[in-house]
């Protein structure tokens, strides 16, 4: 059964200007163990879906899907209180900027004791452990001195660990990191994510990794899906989207890799993602598309089977003539 | 600690001089000479006139006067009233107290019922509780204050008789100053029925003085709230599924009260200096009736004396707010 499942969820937030909305239709299956990563440019409604499971969207947010199930519950019925036990509980989420994702006022022992204290029926004493315990985990050395520090005396990559193990505390079942490397130094980067990866081995939890980062998938995802605009346009295996990249998308941003680079200037994504006022009429690709026809323009594209890595698109690419649809 | 402490008792310096430079000069800038007031209709002979001219020093020059004022505020010495005689040291401490009383029942009326509201009105933005606080604060805080107090006497006290109209306690009762609070005092006192009629005395003009602060603090407390309610930090503390009330209560408050503590240390100040229009409406024998009436009789010691004194208090009162800033955001501290 899988962890998480979700079907044509859409996310739509009421603004001065009407209506925007920053999740169309996408799904999302998580098994048990497993990683998957969800990659697109800024803007592309990535975090907006994350935030929508996890229920924090501010009340300007309408939520709407077929399926939203969590461990075999439905995440779209539950009361706030019967939320509040599973969030910060079997699941869990961290953020981008670790520096201000941690309260100010409080120590980072405080504010990991409060979930466990929220979650578990711990007592004080086991609490302590369990943060010491946490902390060695996540890899900060002197944990007891560093429990009662506040999040200004700690580094941005040390106030990611104490983030990562805020969010552990509990065992959850999903982990999902909202772009956890972006705010933070190269080095640390690859820190930040071995330790992800190696608690996600040694926990068995589930990973979802939100990135705009190609590089990171690459290293760390079993799976990925590749959103724009709110849209999914292609959910993948790693190595198969490396390989083969249905969605010109796709393809479009693995040719903008460095290391794949085969001129001396690094090829580029023309345009930007279209905005609340300029969303074209059918693909919304098509205007930065170098393949895109008049019915790519005029005609909002059918969603490939599997085997074309269900790629949002009219004419997906690497497609064997009998498989195309 | 210790660091943040000395260096914004530092700052003290600085102004006590300039504030006692202010309020020398402020009453002699004022037209009108004190002997001549002294004086009355009757008038003075010119010679009894230079007599009381060098007798009370205003034929040294201004900074001779200055110099002795000075050094005799260093040594605690802060003049004798021209009129009654009395050090202002012993008038303003004999009616401080009441004043004081007053202030501190307004601000705890202020900040009980504001703080909370503001909470309330920014968690539910934009909804009717919001709309409907947000007009009233502006209402209380608009309005003239004289005119809320008059018509607050003329329900409660002339329509209802449910309060008394001026004064801090019955005549029924008499007993000695002990600390000077009347609520104390007439616990102290043990008569019966005494300190009900101070706290029946007490509710009118404490809730006139409290109307201003309490709308300040209440829409300072909404925009802080709102402001700390977008922060990352709330998202993650909803993230780990704490509760509504902790969150806004604990997480948001928190961050939240540095501005709204200023507010409050300010709102002292203002309550010290709109406590004259109070007290004089309710005839509450406080420093600010003193003040105004010292003000026209051209009591130079006791103006002087009397807004140093409270610039002092304001101060020590913003210098308890700084250090309340570090208590409750770490960060500051650092600093």
């Amino acid at each position: 059964m899988p962890l998480l499942t979700i079907r044509n969820l859409s996310v739509t937030f009421a603004t001065a200007q009407g209506p925007f909305r920053a999740v169309d239709k996408v799904d999302v299956d998580v098994n048990p163990g497993e990683i998957l990563a969800i990659v697109g440019e800024s803007g592309s409604g990535k975090s907006v879906s994350m935030l929508a499971v996890m229920g924090l969207l501010p009340w300007t947010a309408t939520v709407t899907a077929d399926e939203m199930t969590f461990d075999g519950r439905d995440l779209r019925a539950l009361s706030g209180p019967a939320r509040r036990r599973i969030v910060g509980n079997q699941l869990a989420m961290i953020f981008q900027e670790p520096m201000s994702s941690l309260n100010p006022c409080f120590t980072v022992g405080f504010q990991i004791r409060e979930a466990l204290k929220k979650h578990t029926d711990m007592d004080k004493a086991a609490r302590q452990a369990r943060c010491v315990e946490l902390f060695e985990m996540v890899g900060i050395p002197a944990p007891e001195r560093r429990l009662k520090a506040f999040p200004h005396q700690l580094s941005g990559g040390m106030n990611q660990r104490v983030m990562i193990a805020m969010a552990i505390a509990c065992k959850p079942r999903l982990l999902i990191a909202d772009e956890p490397t972006t705010a933070l130094d190269v080095t640390i980067q690859a820190q930040i994510l071995d330790l992800l990866t190696a608690l996600q081995q040694e926990t068995g939890m589930g990973l979802i990794l939100i990135t705009h980062d190609m590089g990171v998938v690459a290293e760390t995802a079993e799976r990925v899906a590749v959103q724009y605009a709110g849209q999914k346009v292609e959910d993948q295996e790693v190595q198969a989207l490396f390989d083969t990249p249905h969605h010109p998308y796709t393809a479009a941003l693995l040719a903008a890799l460095p290391e794949r680079a085969t001129e001396r200037r690094l090829p580029t994504i023309p345009g930007v993602v279209p905005g609340q006022h300029d969303r074209p009429a059918g693909c919304l690709f098509s205007p930065r598309c170098r393949y895109a026809d008049d019915v790519c323009r005029g005609t909002e594209p059918p969603v490939q089977p599997d085997a074309l890595g269900r790629a949002r698109c009219h004419y997906p690419l690497h497609a064997p003539q009998e498989a195309q649809a | 600690m210790l660091k943040f402490f000395l260096s914004r008792l530092a700052t003290f310096v600085p102004t006590f001089i300039g504030v006692t430079l202010i309020s020398f000069a402020f009453i002699r800038v004022l037209p009108g000479d004190p002997i001549v007031v002294m004086a009355g209709e009757r008038g003075v002979s010119a010679e009894r006139y230079e007599e009381l001219r060098s007798q009370y020093g205003f034929d040294q020059p201004l900074w001779v006067q200055f110099w002795e004022y000075f050094t005799g505020v260093l040594q605690g010495d802060l003049g004798e009233s021209f009129i009654t005689n009395r050090p202002v040291w012993d008038e303003f401490f004999s009616l401080f107290p009441a004043t004081m009383e007053l202030s501190i029942v307004a601000i705890i009326i202020a900040t009980a019922l504001g703080l909370p509201a503001g909470v309330i009105a920014a968690v539910n933005r934009g909804k009717f509780f919001d709309r409907a606080l947000m007009s009233t604060a502006l209402i209380g805080y608009s309005m003239p204050i004289f005119w809320w107090a008059l018509l607050l006497i003329i329900v409660f006290s002339g329509n209802l008789g449910w309060t008394p109209v001026s004064g801090r306690i019955g005549l029924l009762y008499y007993f000695d100053d002990v600390t000077g609070f009347m609520l104390i005092d007439s616990l102290l006192s043990g008569q019966k029925g005494a300190f009900t009629s101070a706290v029946s005395h007490l509710i009118l003009p404490s809730i006139v003085l409290a109307t201003i602060p309490l709308a300040v603090i209440a829409r300072q407390t909404r925009s802080a709230m709102l402001e700390v309610l977008s922060e990352d930090y709330i998202r993650t503390a909803r993230a780990k599924g704490l509760s509504p009330g902790r969150v806004n209560g604990l997480h948001a408050l928190r961050n939240a009260m540095i501005p709204v503590i200023t507010v409050i240390g300010l709102s002292v100040g203002t309550l010290l200096a709109g406590a004259i229009l109070t007290e004089t409406i309710f005839s509450w024998p406080g420093i600010g009736k003193w003040m105004v009436d010292s003000i026209f009789r051209r009591d130079y010691p006791v103006v002087q004396g009397g807004l140093l004194m409270i610039a002092v208090i304001v101060m020590i009162v913003n210098l308890t707010v700084d250090l309340l800033y570090g208590l409750i955001n770490p960060k500051i501290r650092k600093r």
